[in-house]
């Protein structure tokens, strides 16, 4: 009968001297009949050097309880703002320095910060990373007034990193080949991806997912801000065809930005990486048992 | 009914110069401004004006057009499941162009009256659906900054129930997808071309401004006539 001992990391901010603390819940099998005993061992490791744990004395009877864990009081968690990987000006003459200026430091920023307010509000989504968080407040179709700028942050992320500088030519190993499966030939895919950002309606995302469920790759749209997240697919590049992404560079013209995101901007790398992870949890081919 | 579509297509071909007059279709066409591209400044800048005049609402145009004339040639041989796919292209453009041809009505420069509060039977309906001008457009001004992504915000009249509601749309829809029976007074445009030139992303500005180059008189005389 074996445990897993479970580490957890307790941040609190409740007395004027943050503590971490480390719980550890090992169990010994050896020498326990019955239930296994579960050993709170607290460690106290201030977090600054100049800071001691206290040292007044308890008066009888009373236990110093540093081990067990503090309700939290006034903790605030948020999520901050990211860069894009690369410099502003370095998508010139692709994507200006002005677009992403705005793009990043005044949309993305925007969506971050109401996506803070919102959280400060209550305790409720406390908690939650963002992934968790998109899928919580999508509400299976019926999504809370958060969900809008959780998914806005979320695919503003996913979309700087599908872009890098030189980016575009061709993908490479495991994605090439699972391109041309899918798709038949790059440039079917190409077409594809192009045709389909052209002809969305109003404002929303195309995707380049890998399909859970038919283990293959597809393109999806998303209106506004849904992510295929929400499908549970996994996606592996986006672009952003919502107006504000194009209008500085291209004015309403949509065919040049999509061939130039194409040829240009989309990172294969950023692909090939996530593609990477992705087969962590879809089995894409037959697997790989090595002959004695 | 075959011959007929056969008959014009074959002339069709011979008088490619005049669609209009031989297709039973008719073609929709690009409906000039009563006003400069730059009349509108500083709320609406002649730059933004031009793209969403010349650009925007011409591809809308255009792809209406594209789209009636397969929708024709679908009817024509019986296909009904591209007729059926056709209608969201249909209902995107089409509506775009109708939205957008009452949307220029909508604008006039201050000179010409833009901006001027309604009098008579319009300015009586606000004041007793909303309290006063200004509450209407406060409340306008919030419903559309609130709408996610692209759409437009109407104030419209229900000529059944005679009485003025504020809606938004969104995307393309033309305002009887919200109700069959409204009549469009005012709308705005607040998909990102038709500001972010000038404001960027905020959207509550442009709101704020566009209101002194609003046409109410062409709002007037429409609800007038709905609520005589």
């Amino acid at each position: 009968m074996s445990w897993s001992s479970s580490n957890y990391l307790c941040l609190s901010s409740s007395s004027s001297v943050t503590q971490f603390s480390r719980c550890k819940l090992p169990c010994e099998s050896e020498g326990q009949r019955g239930k296994c005993q579960d050993l709170n061992r607290a460690t106290n490791i201030s977090a600054y050097n100049s800071l001691k744990p206290p040292s007044f004395k308890l008066d009888k009877g009373q236990r110093r309880n540093d081990h067990v864990l503090k309700k939290p009081r006034n903790i605030s968690a948020y999520y901050s703002l990211k860069p894009p990987p690369y410099k502003f000006d370095a998508l010139e003459p692709y994507m200006s320095k002005r677009t992403l200026e705005v793009h990043w430091g005044e949309h993305h920023r925007g969506y971050v910060e109401s996506l803070n307010k919102y959280l400060g509000k209550d305790d409720i989504l406390y908690g939650y990373t963002l992934d968790e968080l998109i899928r919580v407040t999508y509400n299976n179709g019926n999504p809370l007034p958060e969900y809008n700028v959780a998914a806005q942050v979320w695919n503003h992320d996913f979309f700087w990193e599908s872009m890098q500088p030189g980016g575009g030519n061709l993908p490479i190993l495991g994605l090439l080949e699972q391109i041309e499966k899918d798709f038949g030939s790059f440039s079917n895919f190409r077409e594809e991806f192009i045709e389909t950002a052209l002809t969305l309606f109003g404002s929303g995302w195309v995707w380049l997912v890998l399909k859970r469920n038919e283990k293959r790759l597809a393109i999806a749209t998303t209106t506004n801000a849904v992510t295929p997240l929400v499908w549970d697919d996994i996606p592996l590049l986006s672009l952003d065809m919502w107006e504000h992404s194009y209008y500085l560079d291209y004015k309403n013209d949509k065919a040049r930005y999509v061939n130039v995101f194409m040829d240009h901007l989309v990172s294969w790398n950023a692909a090939l990486a996530r593609m990477a992870r992705a087969q962590s949890f879809v089995n894409l081919g037959e697997p790989k048992i090595p002959v004695a | 009914m075959a011959l007929r579509t056969l008959a014009t297509r074959k002339t069709l071909g011979a008088f490619s110069t005049f669609p209009q007059q031989l297709r039973g279709l008719q073609t929709f066409t690009l409906p000039d401004l009563a006003y400069d591209y730059g009349a509108l400044e500083p709320a609406i800048s002649g730059d933004i004006m031009q793209l969403h005049h010349q650009k925007h609402h011409q591809t809308y145009i255009t792809n209406y057009n594209k789209a009636l004339e397969q929708l024709d040639d679908a009817i024509a041989k019986g296909d009904a499941s591209t007729a059926v796919k056709l209608q969201s292209a249909i209902k995107f453009n089409g509506g775009g162009h109708v939205n957008h041809s009452i949307f220029w009505k909508n604008l006039a420069p201050t000179k010409e009256g833009g901006g001027e509060p309604p009098h008579g039977s319009l300015g009586w309906a606000i004041d007793q659906s909303y309290g006063s001008v200004e509450k209407l457009i406060a409340k306008m001004n919030a419903e559309g900054a609130a709408v996610q992504g692209s759409g437009w915000v109407w104030l419209a009249v229900d000529k059944e129930l005679k009485r003025l509601v504020v809606e938004t749309t969104a995307n393309q829809d033309p305002l009887v997808t919200k109700g069959p029976s409204l009549v469009p007074l005012i709308g705005i445009d607040v998909w990102e071309h038709a500001y972010y030139l000038q404001y960027k992303n905020v959207r509550p500005d442009y709101l704020k401004n566009i209101w002194k180059v609003i046409n109410w008189k062409y709002a007037s005389e429409i609800y007038e006539k709905e609520c005589p």
